[in-house]
């Protein structure tokens, strides 16, 4: 093929051939021998499961032994306690060594690869081709990796954040029962998540792709004993079947279209499915419901609250930093096609705009704290999807890296906060509810580093300077608000509304969620750090700061909230105040992203010094706002705990219930899937025609003629000499009559 | 001279076949077979007379087939009298579906 003797031609004139980026194949096998070693250690029978009757020292035995009065913590809370139990796995220290020492290698090959990117110059991605995958007629589909500054960026953040929340987890689930099984199943998911993005071509993509969510199921059902786990599990797994669908449904249309699936061939060829064309904003629609599944956005973000029922750690890897960003990466990745359809692309800052605003209301009346945080990360990641909606490739990148830094640093604060308050209950066989914030307050004095470093997360994801969601927020913004004017989205209309005022729109919601997230957040620190005390006495001797383990990496992701800012600077920062290169992302994603930024932007003009000053005062005036009202108006000595709560009245109530989506889902669907399957499918079809009509009406008939059979044999030979003759003289009759 | 050598043999055989379906004696319906292997036999012959004599040697055959049949025929009846104490083939029919 044509198209493939380049790759060849390219790869072999590569500058990155012969460097370290020849290992790249080792990004992912890394974590994939952990899985191996893990898994093998987890099968190895050293590990007995929690809910084993024969494991002779089960720990919630003995529990219930010594007091059997009390129930356990573990069933207090239903949408997931982060519970453990007290057994120590035998070979839990090869564990310990290999689940982070294999994404510590990880990364230390992506910093290396990382330098040997930096010193050349490299246009073209470097494509590695390891074996044809699908060689079926025009369908040439090789396994084959891809190395780009994209895709770069991306596996930085996973090998390194991957790597920090790794060694969280050393400490986090130490105590567990499962404890290889949960290193086996995080680093299948790191190996699936590198998959997703150096896979070269959109079905190794999606291999990744799938690989991710197969994961997140396990993890979030991983303590599967309760049914709420294992339910919140397959609901993510269910929900993103649908858009998976459309994700499919957008390959085939490519392949049918322009016969090829690999990301340079797609971006050589986009063009010929022309700009604007039907076909093109239908391609982009479909892969767009992928990514609302994925990522999380209106409609199928109903999974993602509910995935907080997996350990914590995995919700700050997968349902914080890295899975959930995969739509953002596929839409940016795909960014030569969204770009030729300014229809599609502004369904896409539409949706985020909406989610961001949805979820950021939802987070307002959340009490359990990773609810809170869930909800604040559909509510970025629609941030996400509104800077690659306008066509500010960059810019959602740039808030998906620091995105991955301020909320894996919240949920990991956030796991040792429950990680306190659990074992706190737990010493005194309380079954308070360890997650919501009306039983904690006043924990400051308990957790003082991660106080101090979910302060600095939250005054980075409400936008304050100079922390680094300050930058990436304003950038989406500053992007949403230039392209208002000239651009193919402006020029564009969307069901009528002209792209100019959708726009406009946009960015209004985007400053309105911005402040609701500032209030939000503001009021999850409060409650939690601060103010009385709303546990009991005897549970705060036991509160205490997390092992160095633990803190270790909150410490260093709090460095990267500060300074991940830095990745890529405003000029109009520099040129005010020269700490660092302006837009150093924007360089390095040039080669990948320039020309699609560069053909939505077209003719808008970038925007003044002074109207880009004025919107950067205005978020962080909206940002400061958003703090000081919370911080005014929220009395946390007025919260009771969560036992002597009442439930919230009139519209608060309809927001702590989450708009009734899940329900209103549940009649709409849910209920009448059901009542179909049960009576229609299972009833009539299953019962009724196949088993009754098919299976045993055919029974039936082979009786029928049996039963006519059998009537012949009379067993009288006498009756068979007759039918003999009369047969003889019938046939020999016809042969002399013929 | 050949037609009425067949008018005979057809007569006998007939008269063989009207056995076999009329009686009910096992014995009887065996001699009756037997009568009609005979016919047979005399068909043979018959027609050897005219068209050579590999007629004769089929009927040396079917003697002897006939006799290997008498043999293991009347076995079988005189096993199933020692069995049942009668040859009725009436109350024979153990194979009745």
């Amino acid at each position: 093929m044509l198209l493939q003797s380049i790759v060849d031609t390219a790869s072999q004139a590569h500058p990155l051939s012969g460097t370290v980026a020849e290992w790249v194949w080792l990004l992912p096998v890394l974590p994939l021998a952990g899985f191996v070693i893990n898994g093998l250690l987890s099968l190895s029978g050293a590990h007995l499961g929690p809910d084993d009757p024969n494991a002779p020292d089960h720990p919630d035995s003995l529990r219930a032994a010594e007091a059997p009065a009390i129930s356990h913590a573990e069933q207090a809370g239903a949408v997931g306690d982060d519970h453990h139990a007290v057994k120590r796995h035998r070979l839990a220290g090869v564990t310990s060594i290999v689940g982070p020492g294999v994404l510590i290698l990880s990364f230390l090959l992506a910093l290396g690869i990382w330098q040997a990117m930096v010193g050349v110059h490299m246009e073209a991605p470097f494509i590695q081709r390891y074996f044809s995958w699908m060689p079926v007629g025009d369908l040439q589909i090789d396994a084959a990796l891809q190395l780009d500054q994209l895709s770069m960026v991306m596996i930085l953040v996973i090998t390194g954040v991957g790597a920090l929340i790794h060694i969280f987890s050393v400490g986090y689930m130490q105590d567990d029962p499962g404890y290889p099984r949960y290193f086996s199943y995080l680093n299948l998911f790191v190996f699936f998540m590198l998959v997703l993005v150096l896979g070269a071509n959109y079905p190794v993509l999606f291999v990744g792709w799938e690989g991710v969510g197969l994961c997140s199921y396990l993890l979030i059902g991983f303590w599967f004993n309760d049914k709420a786990n294992a339910d919140a599990g397959k609901k993510a797994f269910i929900v993103n079947r649908i858009g998976d669908f459309g994700f499919l449904v957008a390959m085939f249309m490519l392949f049918a279209n322009i016969g090829v699936l690999d990301f340079i061939g797609v971006n050589a060829r986009a063009a010929e499915l022309g700009a604007g064309s039907a076909v093109v904003t239908a391609i982009c629609l479909f892969m767009f419901l992928g990514c609302t599944g994925k990522s999380a956005q209106i409609p199928l973000y109903i999974w993602l609250p509910d995935a907080m029922a997996g350990p914590t750690p995995v919700s700050a890897l997968i349902h914080a930093a890295t899975m959930v960003t995969a739509g953002v990466y596929l839409i940016a990745r795909s960014a030569a096609l969204f770009s030729l359809s300014p229809v599609a692309s502004l369904t896409v800052a539409i949706v985020g705009a909406v989610t961001a605003i949805f979820a950021a209301t939802i987070g307002l009346k959340q009490w359990d704290i990773k609810k809170v945080l869930a909800y604040s990360t559909i509510s970025q990641l629609g941030y996400m999807f509104i800077g690659v909606g306008v066509g500010a490739y960059v810019s959602g990148m740039v808030h998906l890296v620091t995105h991955s830094f301020f909320k894996a640093l919240l949920f990991l604060g956030s796991g040792s906060v429950i990680h306190a308050m659990h074992s706190a209950y737990h010493t005194t066989h309380s079954h308070e509810d360890a997650q919501d914030m009306r039983n904690m307050g006043g924990l400051k004095r308990y957790l003082p580093i991660t106080c101090v470093l979910m302060w600095i997360a939250t005054l980075a994801i409400s936008g304050v300077p100079p922390f680094s969601g300050f930058f990436s927020k304003d950038e989406i913004l500053g992007a949403v608000f230039a392209r208002a004017h000239g651009s193919t989205l402006a020029s564009a209309s969307w069901l009528g509304i002209p792209g100019t005022s959708l726009l406009y729109v946009i960015y209004a919601i985007g400053l309105a969620s911005a402040l609701m997230t500032a209030i939000y957040m503001t009021r999850m620190m409060l409650y939690t750090f601060h103010g009385p005390r709303r546990m009991g006495t005897e549970e705060e001797q036991h509160l205490h700061e997390a092992p160095w383990v633990m803190t270790g990496p909150l410490v260093v992701l709090g460095l990267l909230t500060v300074f991940g800012g830095w990745l890529n600077l405003p000029e109009v920062i520099t040129d005010l105040v020269p700490i660092g290169p302006a837009g150093a992302l924007d360089h390095w994603l040039e080669p990948v992203v320039g020309g699609a930024t560069a053909r939505v932007s077209a003719g808008a003009s970038r925007l003044p010094a002074a109207t880009e000053e004025m919107l950067m005062g205005l978020a962080v005036v909206i940002a400061v706002a958003g703090i000081v009202y919370a911080i005014a108006r929220l009395k946390p000595e007025r919260l009771v705990p969560k036992r002597d709560a009442i439930p919230e009245e009139g519209f608060e109530g309809v927001v702590a219930n989450k708009y009734y989506v899940d329900e209103g889902l549940d009649r709409a669907i849910v209920t009448p899937t059901y009542a179909i399957s049960r009576n229609f499918l299972w009833r009539l079809i299953d019962n009724g025609i196949i088993d009754g009509l098919l299976v045993n009406g055919s029974a039936a008939v082979a009786r029928g003629f049996g039963w006519i059979g059998s009537r012949l044999q009379t067993g009288n030979v006498g009756i068979y000499a007759w039918v003999l003759v009369v047969g003889v003289v019938a046939l020999l009759g016809a042969f002399t009559l013929r | 001279m050949l037609a009425e050598s067949l008018a005979l043999t057809a007569a006998l055989f007939t008269i063989g076949v009207m056995g076999v379906l009329i009686h009910r004696n096992a014995i009887i319906i065996f001699m009756c077979v037997e009568l009609m292997l005979t016919a047979v036999n005399l068909t043979f012959v018959a027609f050897s007379r005219f068209y050579g004599a590999a007629g004769q040697v089929f009927v040396v055959f079917v003697m002897t087939v006939s006799a290997a049949e008498a043999a293991v025929g009347l076995a079988i009846i005189i096993a199933i009298f020692r069995h049942r104490q009668t040859v009725n083939l009436k109350d024979i029919n153990l194979l009745r579906g």
